[in-house]
């Protein structure tokens, strides 16, 4: 059943579109992580949702109610914001329970409820302190515990991990999705960070630029990327580019330097000298023998992987990912295996399939 | 500092106080003297016990021109707070909805109160005369408190302290069902609460520091706030009693220093204290 739909939801401020008509449908009990980059329109989509800013065309509806006439209170959702924007003045109780008091919940249930959540979330001996009292991810856990007592239809998380150090971060996002698994409540969650899109969602919707570009689940969006945005965008380090042109029959392309390199999975649409783009992932280049020339430009080591930046035949730069320590001299050889390549317009930038 | 001394520093600082503190102590150690010695032009910097019946005497029964002093402390301190507290009322009210709403014209009556600050009641004391005559409120408590309410100031201060309120506290409680004077009330006032103590503390000084409107206003001498009354004890055309004219000075410095020491813990929060 879907729990939440968004319908053609269009959003200006003044003459600046941020958003171009996203239509949307989470299944109910189902994490959608919206990626993109600062600006592209995802947290404003967010906002629309709870009813902080209204849209301007499109519909929202969740379980089959249109959302609009009701105001962020009467919604039934919850948010956590950013900075938790916590209450500085009230205890972790007083935070949590606010919302319930404001409903006028009865005393003992408020009490109930705030225990419960407080208990999952690790906060019951806090219940006394004042936010200033608490660290960084101790603040997290109140602003979830205050989404958590309210039992929403849905949860919004406004880049909630992104004030938190990176261990932090790390163990707060296995706790977040933990919670969510278990309190099976439909959730948006909106990150710049890819690598909490790739863990926690059960779908990504990357945004760019207010557009919608690919709305998958994460691995189909890591290993079909729908076009050079995304395959750039999603994957680190980022997916190398290089320029390309289709030879006759489609079955293979022409690289800068010459190389040509065969299709795995089949032919391309397009006449001979088409321009492309040629995606490949760092980890998806071999180090072979004898093969492309890559001259070494930088090293990075991360311990158990080193990445090599290098410059090709042609000047142009590809970074490698390769196992263990960096290899010795200024030269290595490549393999730029076919079954791994992404296939792009170069114009569009969109993703190019074999021709059926 | 490395925890030596700075004499020079110290001896600045002394000096500074001294500056400030001698001239308070000679009206209290004078005051105690008679009327007579005062009037030879005496003066001394050691107090008499036995003159300390003075301030009995003032607080109790009227002086020369005036009537009792605790009558017209009463109407100061009646005065300052009402100013101080419908100072914050008003402009706490006003910010807010500067601060925190859209609506038209918002930044035109942001700019309209600005410019307020442009018009002290001394530039505007006619007109504002002439429209508490006519509203009959010469002579009231009403009429020598509500001209110096509306404050443009505090308007301005309170909306500094506003715009520092993250946006996400504002949305935290609307998520939360919390209406825009429930959110006032249970949120954005205890999150200044150290400005509005810093502010309350200026403006009841301010208020019991008023001279010309209350001089202009009010005429009934059951109105006689204590800066009044100070001067009316001079001005009487029989000799004027120096010793209680002092004597009631010192009774008019106390009030002030009390609300600055009852909240000076939280004037300092407020006044050097930003967000958090």
């Amino acid at each position: 059943m879907a729990s939440l739909v968004l319908e053609d939801l269009r959003k200006s401020f003044g003459p600046v579109a941020v958003l171009h008509g996203i239509d949307l449908c989470l299944a109910s009990g189902e994490m959608l992580v919206i990626v993109g980059a600062s600006g592209c329109g995802k947290s404003t989509l967010l906002r629309l949702v709870a009813g902080l800013e209204v849209p301007t065309a499109g519909r929202i509806l969740l379980d089959g109610r249109d959302l609009a006439p009701l105001d962020p209170a009467a919604r039934d959702i919850a948010m956590v914001f950013q900075n938790y924007a916590l209450y500085p003045h009230m205890s972790v109780f007083d935070n949590m329970a606010y919302g319930l008091r404001i409903r006028g919940m009865p005393k003992p249930e408020i009490r109930a409820r705030v225990g419960e959540a407080a208990a999952m979330l690790g906060l019951a001996e806090l219940l006394s302190r004042k936010p200033r009292q608490l660290s960084g991810g101790q603040r997290q856990r109140v602003a979830m515990g205050r989404a958590i007592v309210r039992q929403p239809k849905l949860f919004l998380f406004d880049e909630p991990l992104s004030n938190l150090d990176a261990k932090l971060r790390v163990q707060m996002r296995a706790e977040i999705k933990r919670l969510q698994r278990r309190m099976g409540v439909t959730s948006l969650y909106v990150t710049h960070d890819q690598v909490e899109a790739m863990t926690l969602g059960d779908r990504l919707l990357v945004l760019h630029e207010g557009k919608p570009v690919q709305l998958a689940t994460p691995m189909e969006v890591f290993e079909r990327p729908a076009d050079t945005y995304v395959g750039g965008f999603i994957g680190a380090p980022a997916m190398n580019f290089l320029p390309a042109t289709l030879l006759a029959g489609g079955g293979a392309v022409r690289l800068a330097w010459g190389e040509v390199l065969p299709f795995a999975d089949g032919a391309r649409a397009g006449a001979e000298g088409r321009k492309l783009s040629i995606g490949i992932r760092p980890e998806h280049v071999a180090v072979v023998a004898a093969g492309t020339a890559l001259q070494i430009d930088l090293i990075e080591p991360l311990g158990s992987e080193t990445v090599v930046i290098g410059r090709l035949p042609d000047g142009e730069l590809l970074s490698v990912k390769i196992a263990g320590p960096a290899p010795a001299g200024e030269q290595m050889h490549l393999h730029l295996a076919p079954e791994h390549l992404h296939v792009f317009d170069a114009g569009s930038g969109l993703r190019l399939d074999p021709a059926t | 500092m490395k925890g030596r001394t700075d004499w020079a520093a110290h001896i600045v600082l002394c000096i500074g106080v001294a500056a400030f503190l001698l001239p308070i102590w000679l009206v209290f150690a004078s005051s105690t003297l008679s009327a007579a010695a005062v009037q030879r032009g005496e003066l001394t910097f050691i107090p008499r016990l036995s003159g300390f019946g003075v301030y009995y005497r003032v607080l109790t029964e009227p002086s020369a021109g005036t009537g009792p002093a605790w009558r017209m402390l009463m109407v100061s301190a009646s005065m300052a707070l009402a100013i101080a507290v419908g100072k914050i009322v008003i402009s706490v009210l006003s910010a807010y909805a500067i601060a925190f709403f859209r609506f038209p014209f918002r930044l035109t009556a942001f700019w309209i109160i600005f410019i307020t600050l442009m018009l002290p009641v001394e530039v505007r004391i006619i007109p504002t005369y002439m429209v508490m005559s006519e509203l009959g409120i010469i002579n009231t408590f009403t009429g020598l408190t509500v001209p110096l309410i509306a404050s443009a100031t505090a308007t301005l201060l309170f909306r500094q302290t506003f715009l520092a309120v993250p946006d996400e506290l504002f949305e935290a409680a609307r998520m939360d069902g919390a209406g825009p004077l429930r959110f006032l009330w249970d949120i954005l006032l205890p999150v200044s609460s150290a400005n509005i103590a810093a502010l309350f503390v200026i403006l009841f000084v301010y208020g019991w520091n008023q001279y010309l409107w209350p001089l202009l206003v009010a005429t009934n001498p059951k109105l006689d706030t204590v800066v009044i009354g100070i001067v009316k004890m001079i001005s009487t055309e029989s000799l004027t009693q120096w010793n209680r004219v002092m004597a009631t000075a010192v009774l008019a410095l106390a009030p002030p220093i009390v609300v600055v020491l009852a909240m000076q813990r939280w004037f300092v929060k407020g006044l050097t204290e930003g967000e958090k």
